[in-house]
């Protein structure tokens, strides 16, 4: 009996130790990991190439392991101004894109007023709308009001374009407060200015990073609004763009790899940062 | 402070003219596109210093528009608000020395505990070395002395509750408005706040608007309460007042179960009428305004009504009707019965279980309600009348 009983207990801990899983349990994993290798593939190509020992103009098959284009980074002078020109107008942008689409989101996530129908509908339309239209009616703008094209036009785009970005991120952030918070901060005796200080604006932080983020990422990589608006001034993606023709150098590897970095860096942060708010 | 001087508090506070919040004609509506519609109608209310006042009603009569207008959230579109004898239309809510508990609680998520509780105070500048002092003093008070450091979210909704209790309060308000504070908790944990809500009242002395829908919460919690229907006022007063004597139909559905039986009056003896409810038997109600053939409306509280088998003698004082057992149903501490009356009317009777024997009577039974002429009360069915009549007047 005890035999019976002990045979029974380790079949039973057979079964537990291995439960027996139907093929559709691995469903979801595998195509999650698919998922995930084919939105990090080009960027592993990408990281690979930029340690590539090229030996002539093209860096298209991998001939080696090389740091070189690490050490001559800013050798290549038109490269570096392009990469100066495009982080400088990335950081503006995105500093007045969200001061501009952050007030929108905020008009539009908390109030009622004529006119906004009208107004998201705006903001929705200029997302929708192909970036090559965008470009190319920009350009007969400032032709016909006759303003140069360079720096400041690239800005303006830039701007233009991001601004929605922001606008809807922030909204949704808003549309989700409780109200009676901004409620509560004016009856413990805020102004409406502190209130927003204190309480609004700490709470849609995440909508403002995001949209944020968001218009630093469009703005560093935008070629066809920018291609036509540009004038003499060159950008990395115009840049780039201009030399592949030629052969790209690995140095666009490594700046590409750096920017990527940069931005995981970011990222990583504000996900360390919400946790330690949480806990 | 014992309940001799809140008595005392009380009645003197009935006798001073400018009360701590003062509601003088006020009105409120709400335009839309669609729609107008009046939230509030011509409200006057006086609500005492050091008062634990409720505004009761069901959902959209009002009371928490009300609430809102007294802490500044919004204007009044016509009347006064008075608060310690000072007009405060106009004035914002960060300027009102008032504060709400919501009831959301509304607790700021991305500050700890003590700094929520302590935003008031640094809006008024307060030192900091005395801020950390009445954070710390205040969390105690309401039971939270360890949990300054954590956030709103990591705490139970009673918790919570708490925080929102204590963050008006540190602020020493003239008058703490509390809308449906506990409405969010479970049962068991809204009646212990019930009972802390008291207490902490009584420690700061302070008035406390409490805004409910619960009958229950606001008879057992405020000193004085107001129903409100429709935006209108029915009956102010004690809760004693309220629930022995309600003024209107609305109240005496409303505050507790209520017998309601109509007739015609047959007729009138020294301020006791008899009205011809109930077929057989005798319905008698005191009264002071009705006339032979007045057709009245008359309340009963089932507790106030004996069962039993026997007819009662006939030269018994007491109302006395008879009926047959529709349901019964056992409570454990009482016996609930539902007597369909001759005449039709359902009365419903709560009888104590006294002894371990079976219960008086069974479904089907015929049995004999009887009370005494004084538990009847007239009603009235204008809430617009009930300003005027007398009922009201004795609430004050």
């Amino acid at each position: 009996m005890t035999t019976t009983m002990s045979k029974a207990n380790s079949a039973a801990d057979e079964r537990y130790r291995r439960p027996k899983r139907r093929w559709t349990y691995y469903i979801l994993p595998v195509y999650t990991w698919a998922v995930l290798l084919y939105l990090c593939l080009p960027i592993f190509v990408m990281i690979l190439f930029g340690f590539n020992n090229t030996k002539g103009r093209y860096n298209i098959s991998f001939q080696g392991f090389t740091l070189k284009w690490y050490r001559e980074l800013f050798s290549i002078g038109g490269l570096t101004d392009a990469l100066v020109n495009s982080i400088t107008i990335a950081i503006i942008v995105t500093i007045v894109s969200v001061a501009i689409g952050g007030a929108l989101g905020l008009a539009l996530g908390r109030y009622r007023f004529r006119g906004k129908g009208p107004l998201s509908l705006v903001v929705f339309a200029q997302i929708a709308t192909p970036e090559l239209v965008l470009g190319t009616s920009l350009l007969s703008l400032f032709l016909t009001l006759n303003i140069p094209r360079g720096y400041v036009t690239i800005l303006l785009a830039h701007i233009m374009f991001c601004i929605p970005f922001v606008a809807v991120t922030v909204q949704a952030r808003v549309a989700g407060l409780d109200s009676s918070l901004k409620e509560a901060a004016l009856d413990l005796g805020a102004t409406p200015m502190v209130a927003f200080r204190k309480v609004t604006l700490p709470m849609i932080m995440p909508g403002i990073m995001a949209g944020a983020l968001l218009s630093f990422a469009l703005s560093i990589d935008d070629f066809v609004t920018t291609s036509f608006n540009a004038g003499q001034t060159v950008t990395f993606p115009l840049w780039v763009y201009g030399a592949s023709r030629l052969g790209i150098p690995a140095q666009v590897n490594v700046m590409g790899t750096l920017i990527f970095v940069f931005g995981l860096a970011l990222a990583a942060y504000s996900v360390i940062a919400g946790r330690r708010k949480k806990a | 402070m014992t309940s001799q001087t809140e008595q005392e508090r009380r009645e003197a506070g009935q006798g001073v003219a400018a009360a701590a919040i003062d509601l003088r004609g006020v009105e409120k509506t709400f335009y839309s596109k669609a729609e107008t519609f009046s939230a509030v109608r011509s409200l006057d209310l006086a609500i005492q210093d050091g008062e634990f006042f409720s505004l009761l009603g069901p959902s959209g009569c009002g009371k928490t528009t009300t609430l809102r207008m007294i802490a500044g959230f919004e204007e009044p579109t016509a009347g006064e608000i008075l608060l310690h004898g000072q007009n405060m239309v106009g004035v914002p809510p960060y300027k009102r020395d008032v504060n709400t508990v919501f009831q959301s609680y509304a607790l700021f998520p991305h500050m700890t505990v003590a700094e929520n509780v302590s935003f008031g105070l640094e809006r008024k500048r307060v030192d900091k070395q005395e801020i950390r002092q009445r954070v710390g003093e205040m969390l105690e008070i309401v039971g939270l002395g360890e949990r300054g450091d954590r956030r709103p979210q990591q705490l139970s909704g009673g918790q919570q509750q708490r925080v929102a209790l204590a963050r008006a309060l540190v602020n020493r308000p003239r008058a703490l408005l509390l809308d449906e504070p506990l409405a969010a908790l479970d049962l068991k944990l809204r009646q212990a706040m019930q009972v802390e809500l008291k207490r902490i009242q009584r420690e700061v002395g302070i008035t406390f608007v409490f805004v409910t829908h619960d009958q229950g919460e606001a008879l057992t919690m405020s000193d004085r309460l107001v129903v409100m229907n429709g935006g209108l006022l029915e009956q102010v007063g004690t809760p004693h007042e309220l629930y022995e004597r309600p003024a209107t139909r609305f109240v005496a559905g409303f505050l507790g179960t209520s017998n309601i039986m109509e007739g015609k009056v047959t007729g009138v003896d020294r301020g006791i009428a008899v009205i011809d409810a109930g077929a057989d038997g005798r319905v008698l109600v005191p009264t002071d305004r009705s006339a032979v053939g007045d057709r009245i409306a008359v309340s009963v509280r089932p507790e106030k009504i004996v069962l039993s088998r026997d007819e009662p003698a006939a030269d018994d004082e007491r109302c006395a009707v008879t009926g047959t057992v529709a349901e019964m149903v056992y409570l454990g501490t009482s016996n609930t019965y539902e007597v369909r009356l001759n005449g039709g009317e359902m009365l419903t009777v709560l009888e104590q279980n006294h002894s371990t024997s079976e219960s008086t009577a069974q479904r089907g039974d015929t049995v004999w309600l009887t009370w005494r002429p004084q538990h009847s009360l007239q009603l009235v069915d204008e809430p617009a009348a009930a300003t005027e009549g007398g009922a009201a007047d004795d609430a004050g």
